[in-house]
Protein backbone atom coordinates (compact mmCIF):
# COMPACT_ATOMS: atom_id res chain seq x y z
CA UNK A 1 0.00 0.00 0.00
CA UNK A 2 2.75 2.41 0.36
CA UNK A 3 4.07 2.97 -2.94
CA UNK A 4 0.38 3.08 -4.04
CA UNK A 5 0.28 5.98 -1.90
CA UNK A 6 3.63 6.99 -2.76
CA UNK A 7 2.38 7.11 -6.63
CA UNK A 8 -1.04 9.47 -5.66
CA UNK A 9 1.33 12.20 -3.75
CA UNK A 10 4.46 12.56 -5.50
CA UNK A 11 2.79 14.37 -8.59
CA UNK A 12 1.44 17.21 -6.08
CA UNK A 13 4.44 17.09 -4.26
CA UNK A 14 6.73 19.32 -6.93
CA UNK A 15 3.39 22.18 -7.17
CA UNK A 16 3.03 22.03 -3.51
CA UNK A 17 6.90 22.50 -2.97
CA UNK A 18 7.30 25.41 -5.35
CA UNK A 19 3.52 27.12 -3.37
CA UNK A 20 5.39 27.15 -0.36
CA UNK A 21 8.52 28.52 -1.29
CA UNK A 22 7.02 31.12 -2.78
CA UNK A 23 4.71 32.00 -0.08
CA UNK A 24 8.13 32.04 2.43
CA UNK A 25 9.84 34.23 -0.16
CA UNK A 26 6.91 36.70 -0.45
CA UNK A 27 6.76 36.60 3.06
CA UNK A 28 9.88 37.35 3.87
CA UNK A 29 10.78 39.94 1.17
CA UNK A 30 7.15 41.27 2.36
CA UNK A 31 6.47 41.32 -1.33
CA UNK A 32 4.87 44.44 -2.84
CA UNK A 33 3.96 44.01 -6.30
CA UNK A 34 1.51 44.82 -9.64
CA UNK A 35 1.93 41.38 -10.97
CA UNK A 36 2.83 38.84 -8.44
CA UNK A 37 0.94 37.81 -4.65
CA UNK A 38 1.57 34.98 -2.41
CA UNK A 39 -0.92 31.86 -2.74
CA UNK A 40 -2.42 33.29 0.35
CA UNK A 41 -3.54 35.99 -0.80
CA UNK A 42 -4.53 34.61 -3.92
CA UNK A 43 -6.54 32.13 -2.24
CA UNK A 44 -8.14 34.49 0.37
CA UNK A 45 -8.93 36.81 -3.28
CA UNK A 46 -10.75 33.59 -4.82
CA UNK A 47 -12.76 32.89 -2.00
CA UNK A 48 -14.02 36.48 -1.65
CA UNK A 49 -14.49 36.41 -4.96
CA UNK A 50 -16.44 33.87 -5.43
CA UNK A 51 -19.02 34.74 -2.16
CA UNK A 52 -19.46 38.13 -3.97
CA UNK A 53 -20.57 36.37 -7.35
CA UNK A 54 -18.61 38.34 -9.22
CA UNK A 55 -16.10 34.95 -10.51
CA UNK A 56 -19.40 32.73 -10.86
CA UNK A 57 -21.24 35.34 -12.94
CA UNK A 58 -18.03 35.79 -15.26
CA UNK A 59 -17.77 31.91 -15.57
CA UNK A 60 -21.38 31.41 -16.20
CA UNK A 61 -20.95 34.08 -19.01
CA UNK A 62 -17.85 32.39 -20.67
CA UNK A 63 -19.34 29.00 -20.41
CA UNK A 64 -22.68 30.18 -21.94
CA UNK A 65 -20.85 31.96 -25.00
CA UNK A 66 -18.40 28.73 -25.03
CA UNK A 67 -21.39 26.25 -25.32
CA UNK A 68 -23.11 28.06 -27.37
CA UNK A 69 -20.49 28.31 -30.27
CA UNK A 70 -19.67 24.46 -29.54
CA UNK A 71 -23.22 23.56 -30.14
CA UNK A 72 -23.48 25.48 -33.17
CA UNK A 73 -20.01 24.53 -34.66
CA UNK A 74 -19.50 20.84 -33.92
CA UNK A 75 -23.18 21.43 -35.76
CA UNK A 76 -22.31 22.32 -38.74
CA UNK A 77 -18.77 20.71 -38.49
CA UNK A 78 -20.73 17.49 -37.82
CA UNK A 79 -22.86 17.69 -41.13
CA UNK A 80 -20.30 18.64 -43.35
CA UNK A 81 -17.77 16.34 -41.79
CA UNK A 82 -20.88 13.58 -42.60
CA UNK A 83 -21.00 14.86 -45.75
CA UNK A 84 -17.94 14.81 -46.96
CA UNK A 85 -17.13 11.63 -45.39
CA UNK A 86 -19.63 10.01 -47.89
CA UNK A 87 -19.64 11.28 -50.80
CA UNK A 88 -15.72 11.36 -52.11
CA UNK A 89 -16.90 13.81 -55.32
CA UNK A 90 -17.91 16.29 -52.84
CA UNK A 91 -14.93 16.35 -50.99
CA UNK A 92 -12.80 16.47 -54.05
CA UNK A 93 -15.49 19.37 -54.86
CA UNK A 94 -14.93 21.64 -51.73
CA UNK A 95 -10.98 21.33 -51.35
CA UNK A 96 -9.77 23.89 -52.03
CA UNK A 97 -12.45 26.02 -50.62
CA UNK A 98 -12.25 24.13 -47.27
CA UNK A 99 -8.66 24.61 -47.60
CA UNK A 100 -8.59 28.27 -48.44
CA UNK A 101 -11.21 29.00 -44.97
CA UNK A 102 -9.61 26.89 -42.57
CA UNK A 103 -5.92 28.67 -42.32
CA UNK A 104 -7.61 32.17 -40.53
CA UNK A 105 -7.14 32.14 -37.15
CA UNK A 106 -10.42 32.30 -35.56
CA UNK A 107 -9.15 35.31 -33.51
CA UNK A 108 -8.87 36.89 -37.14
CA UNK A 109 -12.41 37.02 -37.17
CA UNK A 110 -12.88 39.30 -34.27
CA UNK A 111 -12.83 42.75 -35.87
CA UNK A 112 -15.16 41.61 -38.47
CA UNK A 113 -17.93 40.16 -35.63
CA UNK A 114 -17.29 42.92 -33.77
CA UNK A 115 -18.24 45.70 -36.60
CA UNK A 116 -21.14 43.18 -37.29
CA UNK A 117 -22.70 41.73 -34.30
CA UNK A 118 -21.24 44.91 -32.18
CA UNK A 119 -20.15 43.39 -28.28
CA UNK A 120 -21.72 41.03 -26.56
CA UNK A 121 -22.55 37.41 -26.39
CA UNK A 122 -23.10 37.16 -30.48
CA UNK A 123 -19.32 38.02 -31.61
CA UNK A 124 -17.96 35.58 -28.99
CA UNK A 125 -20.64 32.93 -30.28
CA UNK A 126 -19.47 33.28 -34.01
CA UNK A 127 -16.29 33.08 -33.41
CA UNK A 128 -16.47 30.01 -31.06
CA UNK A 129 -17.97 28.23 -33.48
CA UNK A 130 -15.89 28.65 -36.29
CA UNK A 131 -12.87 27.87 -34.29
CA UNK A 132 -15.10 25.10 -33.40
CA UNK A 133 -16.08 23.85 -37.39
CA UNK A 134 -12.79 22.16 -38.61
CA UNK A 135 -11.42 19.83 -35.72
CA UNK A 136 -15.02 18.39 -36.20
CA UNK A 137 -14.83 18.68 -39.65
CA UNK A 138 -11.60 16.60 -40.51
CA UNK A 139 -12.00 14.54 -37.93
CA UNK A 140 -15.63 13.38 -38.09
CA UNK A 141 -14.70 12.96 -42.51
CA UNK A 142 -12.17 10.73 -41.71
CA UNK A 143 -14.16 8.63 -39.01
CA UNK A 144 -16.55 8.19 -41.61
CA UNK A 145 -14.21 7.39 -44.27
CA UNK A 146 -12.46 4.54 -42.35
CA UNK A 147 -15.99 2.67 -41.16
CA UNK A 148 -15.95 -1.11 -42.45
CA UNK A 149 -16.97 -0.56 -46.03
CA UNK A 150 -19.04 -3.76 -45.56
CA UNK A 151 -21.47 -1.88 -43.23
CA UNK A 152 -22.58 0.34 -46.10
CA UNK A 153 -23.06 -2.62 -48.28
CA UNK A 154 -25.25 -3.74 -45.95
CA UNK A 155 -26.81 -0.93 -45.92
CA UNK A 156 -27.18 -0.63 -49.58
CA UNK A 157 -28.11 -4.33 -49.44
CA UNK A 158 -31.26 -3.61 -47.09
CA UNK A 159 -32.46 -0.30 -48.95
CA UNK A 160 -31.92 1.70 -46.63
CA UNK A 161 -32.71 5.70 -47.31
CA UNK A 162 -29.96 8.12 -47.37
CA UNK A 163 -30.92 9.29 -43.71
CA UNK A 164 -31.72 5.63 -42.41
CA UNK A 165 -28.12 5.33 -43.38
CA UNK A 166 -26.66 7.82 -41.66
CA UNK A 167 -28.52 7.96 -38.60
CA UNK A 168 -28.09 3.92 -37.97
CA UNK A 169 -24.72 3.41 -39.98
CA UNK A 170 -22.75 5.55 -40.26
CA UNK A 171 -23.69 8.09 -36.68
CA UNK A 172 -23.57 4.81 -34.79
CA UNK A 173 -20.11 3.51 -36.69
CA UNK A 174 -18.19 6.73 -36.59
CA UNK A 175 -19.57 8.21 -32.69
CA UNK A 176 -16.73 7.40 -30.65
CA UNK A 177 -14.26 8.97 -32.74
CA UNK A 178 -16.72 11.82 -33.18
CA UNK A 179 -16.42 11.76 -29.47
CA UNK A 180 -12.90 12.54 -29.46
CA UNK A 181 -13.34 15.67 -31.73
CA UNK A 182 -16.03 17.22 -29.75
CA UNK A 183 -13.96 16.73 -26.50
CA UNK A 184 -11.26 18.32 -28.66
CA UNK A 185 -13.30 21.37 -29.72
CA UNK A 186 -14.60 21.65 -26.26
CA UNK A 187 -11.30 22.50 -25.18
CA UNK A 188 -10.79 25.21 -27.67
CA UNK A 189 -14.33 26.66 -27.40
CA UNK A 190 -13.15 27.64 -23.95
CA UNK A 191 -9.65 28.41 -25.12
CA UNK A 192 -11.68 31.04 -27.70
CA UNK A 193 -13.88 32.57 -25.20
CA UNK A 194 -11.72 33.46 -23.14
CA UNK A 195 -9.15 34.40 -25.32
CA UNK A 196 -12.04 36.91 -27.23
CA UNK A 197 -13.23 38.14 -23.88
CA UNK A 198 -9.25 39.27 -23.14
CA UNK A 199 -8.75 40.89 -26.47
CA UNK A 200 -11.83 42.51 -26.47
CA UNK A 201 -15.58 41.32 -25.42
CA UNK A 202 -16.17 43.34 -21.86
CA UNK A 203 -17.87 40.00 -20.45
CA UNK A 204 -16.71 37.14 -18.26
CA UNK A 205 -14.07 35.26 -17.12
CA UNK A 206 -11.82 37.16 -19.91
CA UNK A 207 -12.95 40.80 -19.30
CA UNK A 208 -12.30 40.11 -15.39
CA UNK A 209 -9.04 39.12 -15.25
CA UNK A 210 -8.49 42.17 -17.52
CA UNK A 211 -10.20 44.27 -15.23
CA UNK A 212 -8.23 42.73 -12.23
CA UNK A 213 -4.99 43.51 -13.86
CA UNK A 214 -5.96 46.90 -14.59
CA UNK A 215 -6.85 47.29 -11.46
CA UNK A 216 -3.57 46.55 -10.22
CA UNK A 217 -5.60 43.73 -8.45
CA UNK A 218 -2.14 41.51 -9.03
CA UNK A 219 -4.11 38.60 -5.98
CA UNK A 220 -7.18 39.03 -8.05
CA UNK A 221 -5.37 38.83 -11.38
CA UNK A 222 -3.78 35.51 -10.43
CA UNK A 223 -7.35 34.15 -8.44
CA UNK A 224 -8.90 34.66 -11.79
CA UNK A 225 -6.17 32.97 -13.86
CA UNK A 226 -5.97 30.16 -11.05
CA UNK A 227 -9.89 29.45 -11.56
CA UNK A 228 -9.51 29.71 -14.98
CA UNK A 229 -7.20 26.69 -15.13
CA UNK A 230 -9.54 25.05 -12.80
CA UNK A 231 -12.54 25.10 -15.32
CA UNK A 232 -10.50 23.97 -18.18
CA UNK A 233 -9.08 21.40 -16.00
CA UNK A 234 -12.49 19.73 -15.00
CA UNK A 235 -14.09 20.60 -18.27
CA UNK A 236 -11.34 17.82 -19.78
CA UNK A 237 -11.71 15.95 -16.60
CA UNK A 238 -15.25 15.30 -17.28
CA UNK A 239 -15.36 14.88 -20.69
CA UNK A 240 -12.75 12.13 -20.55
CA UNK A 241 -14.99 10.69 -18.06
CA UNK A 242 -17.52 10.43 -20.34
CA UNK A 243 -15.91 9.05 -22.97
CA UNK A 244 -14.53 6.20 -20.81
CA UNK A 245 -18.59 5.78 -19.92
CA UNK A 246 -19.79 5.70 -23.16
CA UNK A 247 -17.60 3.77 -25.09
CA UNK A 248 -14.79 2.03 -22.75
CA UNK A 249 -10.96 2.34 -22.77
CA UNK A 250 -10.35 1.74 -26.37
CA UNK A 251 -11.98 4.73 -27.68
CA UNK A 252 -9.00 6.68 -26.00
CA UNK A 253 -7.14 4.59 -28.47
CA UNK A 254 -7.63 6.85 -31.16
CA UNK A 255 -6.88 10.34 -29.14
CA UNK A 256 -3.75 10.73 -31.97
CA UNK A 257 -5.63 11.04 -34.71
CA UNK B 1 -0.28 13.59 -59.89
CA UNK B 2 -2.33 12.02 -62.37
CA UNK B 3 -5.08 13.19 -64.65
CA UNK B 4 -8.17 12.53 -63.07
CA UNK B 5 -6.79 14.69 -59.91
CA UNK B 6 -5.57 16.93 -61.78
CA UNK B 7 -9.49 17.04 -63.10
CA UNK B 8 -10.56 16.92 -59.60
CA UNK B 9 -8.34 19.86 -58.14
CA UNK B 10 -9.35 22.15 -61.49
CA UNK B 11 -12.78 21.96 -60.62
CA UNK B 12 -12.74 21.99 -56.94
CA UNK B 13 -10.78 25.56 -58.21
CA UNK B 14 -14.05 26.24 -59.94
CA UNK B 15 -16.19 26.18 -56.96
CA UNK B 16 -14.07 27.62 -54.83
CA UNK B 17 -14.26 30.34 -57.84
CA UNK B 18 -18.09 29.70 -57.67
CA UNK B 19 -18.14 31.25 -54.12
CA UNK B 20 -16.10 33.73 -54.59
CA UNK B 21 -18.50 34.76 -57.65
CA UNK B 22 -21.08 34.37 -54.88
CA UNK B 23 -19.75 36.94 -52.65
CA UNK B 24 -19.09 39.71 -55.20
CA UNK B 25 -22.92 38.48 -56.43
CA UNK B 26 -23.87 39.58 -52.45
CA UNK B 27 -22.14 42.26 -52.26
CA UNK B 28 -23.27 43.99 -55.19
CA UNK B 29 -26.65 43.13 -54.94
CA UNK B 30 -25.65 45.02 -51.26
CA UNK B 31 -27.72 41.95 -49.47
CA UNK B 32 -25.67 43.08 -46.97
CA UNK B 33 -24.45 46.21 -45.75
CA UNK B 34 -21.35 46.78 -47.78
CA UNK B 35 -20.18 48.64 -44.15
CA UNK B 36 -19.83 45.03 -42.96
CA UNK B 37 -19.20 43.02 -45.88
CA UNK B 38 -17.21 44.45 -48.94
CA UNK B 39 -17.06 42.49 -52.33
CA UNK B 40 -13.68 40.53 -53.18
CA UNK B 41 -13.20 43.42 -55.80
CA UNK B 42 -12.70 45.74 -52.85
CA UNK B 43 -10.93 43.71 -50.52
CA UNK B 44 -8.18 42.78 -53.79
CA UNK B 45 -8.14 46.64 -54.48
CA UNK B 46 -7.81 47.55 -50.54
CA UNK B 47 -5.20 44.49 -50.38
CA UNK B 48 -3.24 46.05 -53.92
CA UNK B 49 -2.98 49.49 -52.36
CA UNK B 50 -1.98 48.37 -48.78
CA UNK B 51 0.68 46.93 -50.70
CA UNK B 52 1.83 49.50 -53.30
CA UNK B 53 1.29 52.58 -50.86
CA UNK B 54 0.30 51.37 -47.51
CA UNK B 55 2.22 50.20 -44.82
CA UNK B 56 0.47 46.47 -45.35
CA UNK B 57 3.82 44.85 -45.99
CA UNK B 58 5.49 46.10 -42.92
CA UNK B 59 2.19 44.94 -40.74
CA UNK B 60 3.01 41.43 -42.59
CA UNK B 61 6.09 41.34 -41.58
CA UNK B 62 5.91 42.60 -37.91
CA UNK B 63 3.18 39.51 -37.55
CA UNK B 64 5.35 37.24 -39.36
CA UNK B 65 8.38 38.11 -36.77
CA UNK B 66 6.40 37.91 -33.78
CA UNK B 67 5.11 34.90 -34.02
CA UNK B 68 8.78 33.29 -35.72
CA UNK B 69 11.10 34.65 -32.72
CA UNK B 70 8.04 33.55 -30.08
CA UNK B 71 8.00 30.34 -32.04
CA UNK B 72 11.76 29.69 -31.98
CA UNK B 73 12.31 30.34 -28.81
CA UNK B 74 9.17 28.05 -27.67
CA UNK B 75 11.06 25.35 -29.69
CA UNK B 76 13.96 25.68 -28.44
CA UNK B 77 12.95 26.03 -24.96
CA UNK B 78 10.44 23.47 -25.32
CA UNK B 79 12.45 20.58 -26.56
CA UNK B 80 15.39 21.35 -24.51
CA UNK B 81 13.20 21.09 -21.22
CA UNK B 82 10.49 17.83 -22.73
CA UNK B 83 14.46 16.14 -23.49
CA UNK B 84 15.38 16.98 -19.94
CA UNK B 85 11.76 15.62 -18.25
CA UNK B 86 11.12 13.16 -20.77
CA UNK B 87 14.58 11.50 -20.56
CA UNK B 88 14.40 10.92 -17.36
CA UNK B 89 12.12 8.58 -14.73
CA UNK B 90 12.32 11.18 -11.50
CA UNK B 91 11.86 14.09 -13.33
CA UNK B 92 8.75 12.36 -15.50
CA UNK B 93 7.25 11.13 -12.08
CA UNK B 94 7.52 14.60 -10.57
CA UNK B 95 7.17 16.96 -13.01
CA UNK B 96 4.57 15.84 -15.78
CA UNK B 97 1.35 15.49 -13.57
CA UNK B 98 2.01 19.19 -13.11
CA UNK B 99 2.58 20.09 -16.83
CA UNK B 100 -0.67 17.62 -17.52
CA UNK B 101 -2.75 19.95 -15.21
CA UNK B 102 -1.35 23.34 -16.88
CA UNK B 103 -2.21 21.59 -20.32
CA UNK B 104 -5.86 22.45 -20.64
CA UNK B 105 -5.12 25.80 -19.14
CA UNK B 106 -6.52 28.61 -21.92
CA UNK B 107 -2.75 30.18 -22.38
CA UNK B 108 -4.24 33.77 -23.48
CA UNK B 109 -5.14 33.65 -19.63
CA UNK B 110 -1.46 34.40 -19.42
CA UNK B 111 -1.85 37.80 -20.93
CA UNK B 112 -2.89 40.07 -18.01
CA UNK B 113 -0.02 38.64 -15.91
CA UNK B 114 2.68 39.58 -18.52
CA UNK B 115 1.20 42.73 -19.09
CA UNK B 116 1.71 43.87 -14.74
CA UNK B 117 5.25 41.92 -15.25
CA UNK B 118 6.56 43.58 -18.58
CA UNK B 119 3.66 46.16 -19.91
CA UNK B 120 2.81 47.26 -23.16
CA UNK B 121 5.52 46.06 -24.89
CA UNK B 122 7.52 43.79 -27.53
CA UNK B 123 8.91 41.40 -25.00
CA UNK B 124 5.35 41.43 -23.72
CA UNK B 125 4.45 39.53 -26.95
CA UNK B 126 7.33 37.49 -27.41
CA UNK B 127 6.43 35.81 -24.00
CA UNK B 128 3.49 35.22 -24.39
CA UNK B 129 3.73 33.63 -27.94
CA UNK B 130 7.04 31.43 -26.50
CA UNK B 131 4.35 30.64 -23.61
CA UNK B 132 1.42 29.46 -24.92
CA UNK B 133 3.71 27.42 -27.87
CA UNK B 134 6.09 25.89 -25.48
CA UNK B 135 3.42 23.48 -24.41
CA UNK B 136 2.33 21.17 -27.44
CA UNK B 137 6.75 21.06 -28.56
CA UNK B 138 7.69 20.48 -24.63
CA UNK B 139 4.83 17.87 -23.65
CA UNK B 140 5.04 16.15 -27.38
CA UNK B 141 8.83 15.69 -26.64
CA UNK B 142 7.90 13.74 -23.46
CA UNK B 143 5.55 11.67 -25.05
CA UNK B 144 8.29 11.22 -27.57
CA UNK B 145 10.92 10.15 -25.20
CA UNK B 146 9.24 8.25 -23.29
CA UNK B 147 7.58 6.07 -26.01
CA UNK B 148 11.51 4.93 -27.26
CA UNK B 149 11.98 1.36 -27.79
CA UNK B 150 13.20 0.24 -24.67
CA UNK B 151 15.36 -2.29 -26.52
CA UNK B 152 17.52 0.93 -28.22
CA UNK B 153 18.37 1.97 -24.49
CA UNK B 154 19.55 -1.10 -24.00
CA UNK B 155 21.66 -1.26 -27.00
CA UNK B 156 23.24 2.17 -26.07
CA UNK B 157 24.38 1.00 -22.49
CA UNK B 158 25.84 -1.94 -23.56
CA UNK B 159 27.56 0.42 -26.25
CA UNK B 160 28.23 2.46 -22.97
CA UNK B 161 27.10 5.85 -24.39
CA UNK B 162 26.74 8.48 -22.12
CA UNK B 163 23.84 10.38 -21.46
CA UNK B 164 24.66 13.18 -24.28
CA UNK B 165 25.13 10.84 -27.07
CA UNK B 166 22.22 8.50 -26.08
CA UNK B 167 19.75 11.71 -26.10
CA UNK B 168 21.38 12.81 -29.64
CA UNK B 169 21.99 9.86 -31.23
CA UNK B 170 19.02 7.55 -30.19
CA UNK B 171 16.22 9.71 -27.83
CA UNK B 172 15.71 12.78 -30.54
CA UNK B 173 15.62 11.00 -33.71
CA UNK B 174 13.32 8.32 -32.50
CA UNK B 175 10.99 11.32 -30.95
CA UNK B 176 11.39 13.58 -33.64
CA UNK B 177 7.71 12.80 -35.55
CA UNK B 178 6.00 13.63 -32.48
CA UNK B 179 8.19 16.57 -31.84
CA UNK B 180 7.66 17.97 -35.66
CA UNK B 181 3.93 17.53 -34.73
CA UNK B 182 4.03 19.94 -31.75
CA UNK B 183 5.83 22.02 -33.37
CA UNK B 184 3.39 22.30 -36.29
CA UNK B 185 0.27 22.36 -33.83
CA UNK B 186 2.39 25.81 -31.93
CA UNK B 187 2.91 27.31 -34.89
CA UNK B 188 -0.67 27.92 -35.26
CA UNK B 189 -0.74 28.71 -31.36
CA UNK B 190 2.28 31.36 -32.16
CA UNK B 191 0.26 33.34 -34.80
CA UNK B 192 -3.21 33.39 -32.86
CA UNK B 193 -1.25 34.48 -29.87
CA UNK B 194 0.20 37.24 -32.15
CA UNK B 195 -2.38 38.63 -33.63
CA UNK B 196 -4.09 39.18 -29.56
CA UNK B 197 -1.06 40.47 -28.86
CA UNK B 198 -1.04 42.92 -31.15
CA UNK B 199 -4.55 43.65 -30.58
CA UNK B 200 -4.40 44.48 -26.70
CA UNK B 201 -0.86 46.13 -26.99
CA UNK B 202 -1.18 48.08 -30.31
CA UNK B 203 2.05 46.44 -31.84
CA UNK B 204 2.83 46.41 -34.62
CA UNK B 205 1.27 43.68 -36.97
CA UNK B 206 -2.10 42.29 -38.72
CA UNK B 207 -3.87 42.48 -35.75
CA UNK B 208 -3.25 45.94 -35.07
CA UNK B 209 -4.09 46.55 -38.67
CA UNK B 210 -7.29 44.22 -38.44
CA UNK B 211 -8.03 46.40 -35.83
CA UNK B 212 -7.88 50.07 -36.51
CA UNK B 213 -9.77 49.22 -39.79
CA UNK B 214 -12.62 47.61 -37.83
CA UNK B 215 -12.60 50.89 -35.24
CA UNK B 216 -12.45 52.57 -38.46
CA UNK B 217 -15.26 51.07 -40.78
CA UNK B 218 -12.78 50.58 -43.41
CA UNK B 219 -13.95 46.78 -43.83
CA UNK B 220 -12.67 46.49 -47.53
CA UNK B 221 -8.71 46.88 -45.78
CA UNK B 222 -10.04 44.57 -42.52
CA UNK B 223 -10.74 41.97 -45.12
CA UNK B 224 -7.44 42.35 -46.78
CA UNK B 225 -5.72 42.15 -43.58
CA UNK B 226 -7.69 39.11 -42.88
CA UNK B 227 -7.23 37.36 -46.44
CA UNK B 228 -3.57 37.99 -45.15
CA UNK B 229 -3.64 36.14 -41.61
CA UNK B 230 -5.46 33.22 -43.74
CA UNK B 231 -2.64 33.29 -46.06
CA UNK B 232 -0.06 33.57 -43.27
CA UNK B 233 -1.43 30.10 -41.46
CA UNK B 234 -1.95 28.49 -44.61
CA UNK B 235 1.99 29.13 -45.77
CA UNK B 236 3.75 28.28 -42.51
CA UNK B 237 1.25 25.45 -42.37
CA UNK B 238 2.39 24.04 -45.90
CA UNK B 239 6.22 25.09 -45.18
CA UNK B 240 6.11 23.05 -41.92
CA UNK B 241 4.76 19.74 -44.09
CA UNK B 242 7.59 20.06 -46.79
CA UNK B 243 10.19 19.99 -43.61
CA UNK B 244 8.30 17.27 -41.85
CA UNK B 245 8.44 15.03 -45.11
CA UNK B 246 12.22 15.88 -45.48
CA UNK B 247 13.49 15.59 -42.36
CA UNK B 248 11.27 12.32 -41.71
CA UNK B 249 12.03 10.48 -45.12
CA UNK B 250 14.42 8.57 -43.77
CA UNK B 251 11.87 7.01 -41.73
CA UNK B 252 8.96 6.40 -43.96
CA UNK B 253 12.66 4.51 -46.26
CA UNK B 254 13.22 2.40 -43.19
CA UNK B 255 9.45 1.04 -42.74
Amino acid sequence: MRTLSLDRTRPLLLPLALMLAFEAWARLTHLQSDSLAPPSAILAALGAALADLSIPIATRDTLFAAFAGLAIGSAIGLSLGIAFGISRPLDRLMEVTVEAIRPIPSIALLPIALIALGFGYRMEIVIVAFACVWPMLIMTRSAVRSIEPRLMEVSRALRLSATQRITEIVIPAALPRIFVAFRLSAGIALIVAVTVEIAINPIGLGAGIMLAQQALRADLMLAYLVWIGVIGYALNILLIAAQRRLFGRAALAGDNS
Amino acid sequence: MNRAAMLWRAASILVAAGFIAAWQLVANLRLVSPVFLPGPDRAWAALVRGFSSGDLAGKLIGTIEHMAYGWLAASIAGIALGALIGSSRMMRAYVAPSLEFLRPLPVSAIIPVAIAMLGLTQGMALFVIAFGAIWPIMLATIHGFAAVEPRLYEVARSLQMSRAAIIAKIALPSALPDILAGMRLSLTVALILSVVCEILAGLDGLGQWVLLSARAFRSADLFAGVILLGATGYLTSIAMSLVEQRLLAWQTAAR
